[in-house]
């Protein structure tokens, strides 16, 4: 791709002492796409627009938000009764997390599906997952910020896990509050963490968009770009796309936010907190409980705590364990089930999490958060040696452009740069 | 991206209209206007909210308030003068030449009362509040108020007289609700 010439003198002026139309040219119009991606690739273009929208309806309601212990329930109650629209903006925002994890979940099972954080995209895996932890710890602390039961209870169980640490466990707990209960040190340092940590989220994606640029997206067969005939530009056909992506979304979206807003939320929280009564159950966002239940499967409370943070650190390493060469479930026949089940798994655990510790529950929670181990430390790597891939096709282009197509050979053709 | 776009589509007439152009100029009007009417409820949420306005009216005793005296109150966040004049205030406030003042408005069309000015207590340059309200106060050159900030001196009608303040002291809305007593907003 030669580099656009800018009729437009302004824009020349700017673009030759900083480059920023040509960067936009490259990477949102002309950039090449492979031709073949499936609906599962918005999911991305998803997320960023989310992360804006929580972004924007975030600022806005700190605009009428206080953080204080004493008026932080009555000034969301003010904003739902007596700021102009503030039922709108606040019911934007609480059901834009849900959306937000629904989505970032998706995008997340795709690369799991496709082989996504196979080499050369690690990288982008991996700040991937880091955008998952920071997002889950900014979820947490918004869910405080209410300062209702909910708020109050999952602020000091969440901040107690530290607690499990020898020696150091009660000083670091200590700390993170800033005295020796949740209180209102522990929500001005919430609300101030809450409020950046999204920014520096943005700044993250940004460095996982570079990274998918410099080797480009992956796609459904998994195969490498081979030339110009395997890629369509992105604009118009990806930004056409992603807009139709996006109207989908807003209609999920909005029909919560207008038609169940409180369908993701617990009653309680619309309770103040009170620092003397737990309410008679706590669970976390639906989004955080297949990591609760995890944390409840062990009987110890380190052994917990471990377990649950283990089971997102893993993902980092995922790359590595992984053994197979092909890329993408569809040619794996074996791994592709094992992904289905993985799914049903943490579908368990998350019904396991909702649930009181007891009985059935606390057997099948336990099997689970086994299975969920051992499909990433002995299922993923072993299946890699043993299962027989079915043949690669050709090319991405070769299906539809005719010439050659799928079944040469039945023995899979060894990934260009793996 | 004609040859990209074009595949499939109807014959593109030579400057003619397409089903294409008319689906895409559409798409776009939907679109902007979504979002400007999506973008009203964010506009409207940094308005003032229903508390805010319910706190819009404020009622004064005037019963205490000696004849030369003044107090402040505070109505919707801002102080308002509340005089009762003196009668050689009420005078010279009267006998001005209207051609004279800066901002000419006849003393009559400031008061319900002449005893009682009422009027917002903001100077109208830069937001100070003027001085003139307590017993040691300077008053200005014309004896009513004076603005520290930039000097601006204004009459016993809180007229403008002297200084940078282009308009007289605005007045509040408010009635009388009885002799002693009156309800601002
Ligand atoms: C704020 C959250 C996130 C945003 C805004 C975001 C954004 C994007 C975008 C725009 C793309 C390209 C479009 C697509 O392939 O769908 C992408 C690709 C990718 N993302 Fe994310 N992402 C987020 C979180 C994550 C997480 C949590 C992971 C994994 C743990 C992840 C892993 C990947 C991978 C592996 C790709 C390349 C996929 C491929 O080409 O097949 N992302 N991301
Ligand atoms: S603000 Fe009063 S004179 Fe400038």
């Amino acid at each position: 791709m030669s580099a656009p010439q800018w009729k437009n003198p302004i824009v020349r002026w700017i673009d030759y002492r900083m480059p920023i139309f040509t960067l936009i040219h490259h990477d949102l119009v002309d950039y090449p796409t492979p031709r073949n991606l499936n609906y599962w690739w918005n999911f991305g273009s998803l997320a960023g627009f989310l992360l804006v929208v929580m972004i924007v309806t975030g600022v806005m309601l700190a605009m009428h938000y206080t953080p204080h212990v004493d008026l932080a329930f009555v000034s969301v109650e003010r904003i739902m009764r007596d700021v102009n629209y503030g039922w709108l903006i606040r019911y934007l925002h609480m059901n834009g997390g849900s959306m937000f994890f629904l989505v970032v979940y998706i995008h997340v099972f795709r690369g799991l599906y496709y082989g996504s954080y196979k080499a050369p995209r690690e990288l982008l895996w991996m700040l991937g997952v880091v955008i998952l932890i920071l997002m889950m710890a900014t979820a947490f602390m918004g869910y405080v910020l209410p300062w209702g039961q909910m708020s109050f209870w999952a602020a000091t169980v969440i901040t107690n896990l530290f607690s499990a640490f020898p020696v150091v466990g009660e000083s670091v707990v200590h700390w993170l509050w800033g005295g020796f209960s949740v209180d209102n040190p522990t929500l001005n340092r919430f609300f101030s963490l809450h409020y950046l940590l999204p920014f520096v989220i943005f700044g993250l994606v940004f460095l996982h968009l570079w990274a998918l640029h410099t080797h480009k997206s992956n796609n459904p067969l998994g195969i490498d770009v081979k030339g110009p005939q395997d890629t369509i530009p992105f604009h118009p056909y990806y930004t056409a796309k992603d807009m139709f992506g996006m109207a989908v979304l807003l209609l999920v979206y909005l029909a919560f936010v207008f038609f169940a807003p409180n369908f993701f939320t617990e009653p309680d929280n619309y309770i103040p907190a009170d620092p003397m009564v737990t309410p008679h159950q706590i669970v976390p966002e639906w989004y955080l409980l297949p990591f609760y239940a995890i944390l409840r499967a062990v009987p110890n409370k380190l052994g917990g705590v471990v377990l649950m943070f283990a089971s997102i650190l893993i993902l980092f390493v995922l790359p590595w364990l992984d053994t197979s060469k092909v890329k993408s479930a569809r040619f794996r026949p074996i791994y592709k089930q094992l992904f289905w089940i993985l799914v049903v798994d943490c579908i368990a655990l998350g019904w396991v999490g909702a649930n009181r510790p007891e009985g059935v529950y606390i057997v099948i929670g336990r099997i689970a958060t086994a299975y969920y181990f051992v499909h990433f430390l002995i299922l993923v790597p072993l299946v890699g040696w043993l299962e027989r891939p079915r043949p690669l096709p050709e090319s991405i282009g070769a299906p539809v452009l005719g010439g050659g197509g799928a079944a040469v050979g039945a023995t899979p053709k060894p990934m260009e740069k793996a | 991206m004609a040859e990209h776009t074009s595949s499939g589509g109807p014959t593109l007439e030579e400057g003619g209209e397409t089903r294409r152009d008319f689906l895409y100029l559409a798409t776009g009007a939907m679109a902007a206007a979504g979002t400007v009417i999506a973008i009203w409820p964010f506009i409207d949420f940094m308005n003032p909210s229903r508390d805010v306005l319910a706190l819009s009216t404020a009622d004064v005793d005037l019963s205490p308030i000696e004849v030369g005296q003044a107090i402040t109150v505070t109505w919707r966040g801002k102080p308002v003068f509340v005089r009762r004049r003196t009668a050689v205030e009420i005078e010279s406030a009267a006998n001005v030449n209207l051609a004279d003042l800066p901002d000419p408005q006849p003393d009559s069309a400031r008061v319900k009362k002449p005893e009682w000015l009422i009027q917002i207590g903001i100077c109208t340059h830069l937001g100070c509040i003027p001085l003139g309200q307590r017993p040691g106060d300077p008053r200005g050159d014309y004896g009513g108020w004076f603005c520290p900030c930039h000097g601006s001196h204004y009459d016993t009608s809180g007229r403008i007289r002297k200084g940078p303040a282009p308009r007289n002291l605005d007045l509040p809305p408010y009635q009388f609700v009885d002799d002693g007593r009156i309800r601002i907003g």
